[in-house]
């Protein structure tokens, strides 16, 4: 089954990405996480998204379009990026979202893919 | 009372539900569909429950039931009642089972996995108990929803949503890995218990709506207890269920009025039962990990030797609910301290334990009224008492507790007339 691994990330996680000291150890950390996900075999896609401040939301309300500066949720956790694997089960995919740094810090949502 | 003839429905329906839970399992487990495995079944299911009782329950067990259910495979594919997407592998996975159960070996039993399966941390935790009685015991969702107090309708939509959750996110359904099993197996034990009744208790009276799957729990509880053999609680639900479960003839008398555990005539105890719950309460406690199941059971132990010794050590079951409080701090269990306390040190010092509990969780709860009554009828405090007696009488919902408890707040104020 594929599953998408949605990762949710602290301010604090997302400010890592840029602060000098704290980058070496946020991104080896991202990019061991994806590189045990392709040794596994498992990995079908997936992205880092850039932070939530340079998203835009937009609706479509009667026919108009509504834009919106920021995310679609204003929560505290954001949504940092996401990985697709294939793997069994929910138990497997439940494993590898643990091993997902964001899991010890901010929260690691796993979702079936809707199969089209 | 039960007579011959009621004896062998019992077994009949027991032989069902056993069947009908081990299919269940296997279907479950190759079609990663516990819905659809229990929508293939339902019908041969009932169609068991009604003939079993009536001609005996059938050599094949799991194969009389497969041939019905496939009878009616063919019809929901005809009518399209089945989703179709399902049908395919019901078929398939229904004829792999056939094979198993025609063939001359003993039918695959799953249903450990099964409850691991429903005890899942992915499933919703107020659910996993219903979900584990509904297909592991074939239990409908409105005798369920009796027991958790919820309309029927709402328990039916949230097994519904339950199943959907299951399948559509790919639970696994093989039996967890050693360290799960102990993770999971709270859960398991709770649905256990729950399903064996879980009013047993000397104050509460018996809690009779899940009363009629006794046998079904201690045997869930023996599978659970042999898969888990380092795992003491299970010894603890086994040891506890089995203690209570030797007692059961003695709580009614013979016109099936309520006989409280202080007036049971011991001699109608099942003594090989108790000797059974002893073995198996003194192995678990080896282990040095105690937990609430031992506990309760270490009680029922207590209880046990009233009979053997003609006294009842109550400082010591004060101090197993101390523990057991610790652990599980349940309004029952402190009600339950609290009629330990009143046997041991008084009933004023039962009365204060009590007291020291909020309203707001005592004010439904019957098992706190009918002891309150008590207490106070001791300490002659009638007025109050009459009005605890009044409670415990409305919120009884086993007809003989009821009789018992107006019997005692009539006898109340006749003594009060004099």
């Amino acid at each position: 089954m594929k599953y998408t691994i949605l990762v949710y990330e602290t301010p604090i996680e997302l400010g890592a990405r840029t602060d000098q000291r704290r980058q070496p150890a946020y991104w080896g950390a991202y990019r061991a996480y994806t590189q045990a996900l392709k040794e596994a075999g498992i990995m079908v896609g997936g992205s880092g998204l850039q932070p939530p401040a340079v998203a835009t939301t937009v609706r479509q309300r009667d026919g108009k379009r509504q834009v919106q500066d920021g995310p679609y949720a204003e929560t505290k956790e954001q949504l940092g990026g996401y990985y697709e694997i294939e793997v069994a089960d929910l138990d497997t995919a439940l494993d590898w979202a643990a091993r997902c740094p964001a899991a010890a810090t901010g929260a690691v949502e796993v979702r079936p893919n809707l199969v089209m | 009372m039960t007579g011959p003839a009621d004896d062998a429905h019992r077994a009949a329906e027991l032989a069902a539900r056993a069947s009908y839970g081990r299919l269940v399992a296997y279907l479950a487990r190759r079609s990663r569909d516990v819905a659809a495995a229990e929508d293939a079944l339902g019908d041969a299911f009932v169609a068991a429950l009604a003939t079993w009782p009536r001609d005996g329950v059938p050599d094949k067990p799991e194969a009389w039931l497969l041939s019905a259910a496939r009878r009616r495979l063919v019809d929901a594919g005809r009518h399209h009642t089945v989703q179709a997407r399902a049908l395919p592998t019901l078929y398939a996975v229904v004829d792999e089972a056939q094979g198993a159960a025609s063939s001359e070996r003993v039918f695959p039993d799953e249903r450990l996995a099964l409850l691991f399966v429903c005890a899942h941390p992915a499933i919703d935790e107020g659910m996993r108990t219903p979900l584990m009685l509904q297909t592991v015991l074939g239990l409908d969702a409105a005798r369920i929803a009796a027991a958790f107090v919820v309309p029927a309708a709402t328990m039916g939509q949230r097994l519904v949503r339950v199943k959907t959750k299951i399948r559509d996110a790919g639970i696994r359904f093989e039996a967890p890995e050693p360290h799960e099993v102990a993770r999971r197996l709270e859960s398991v034990l709770e649905a256990i218990y729950a399903a064996y009744g879980s009013g047993w208790d000397d104050v509460a009276g018996a809690d009779t709506r899940l009363g009629g799957l006794a046998e079904e729990a201690i045997w869930l509880g023996r599978l659970v207890a042999r898969l888990a053999p380092d795992e003491p609680e299970a010894h603890g639900l086994l040891a506890l269920m089995l203690h209570c479960e030797a007692r059961r003839a003695a709580r009614r008398d013979q016109a099936g009025g309520y006989v409280p555990l202080r007036e049971q005539d011991a001699t109608s105890w099942s003594w090989p039962m108790i000797e059974e719950a002893e073995a198996i309460l003194l192995d678990a406690s080896r282990a040095g990990k105690p937990g609430r199941f031992q506990l309760e059971a270490a009680v029922q132990s207590a209880h046990a030797q009233h009979g053997i010794t003609g006294r009842t050590d109550w400082e010591a079951i004060a101090l197993l609910y101390d523990g057991l409080i610790r652990i599980a701090p349940t309004v029952g269990a402190t009600v339950a301290h609290a009629a330990a306390l009143a046997e041991a040190e008084g009933a004023e010092r039962g009365l204060a334990a009590l007291e020291a509990l909020p309203p707001d969780a005592t004010a439904g709860y019957q098992p706190f009224w009918a002891l309150r009554a008590h207490l106070l009828r001791r300490v002659q405090r009638v007025d109050e008492a009459a009005v605890a007696y009044a409670r415990a009488i409305e919120l009884a919902e086993d007809p003989a507790v009821r009789a018992f408890l107006v019997e005692k707040s009539q006898a109340l104020s006749r003594r009060a007339d004099h």
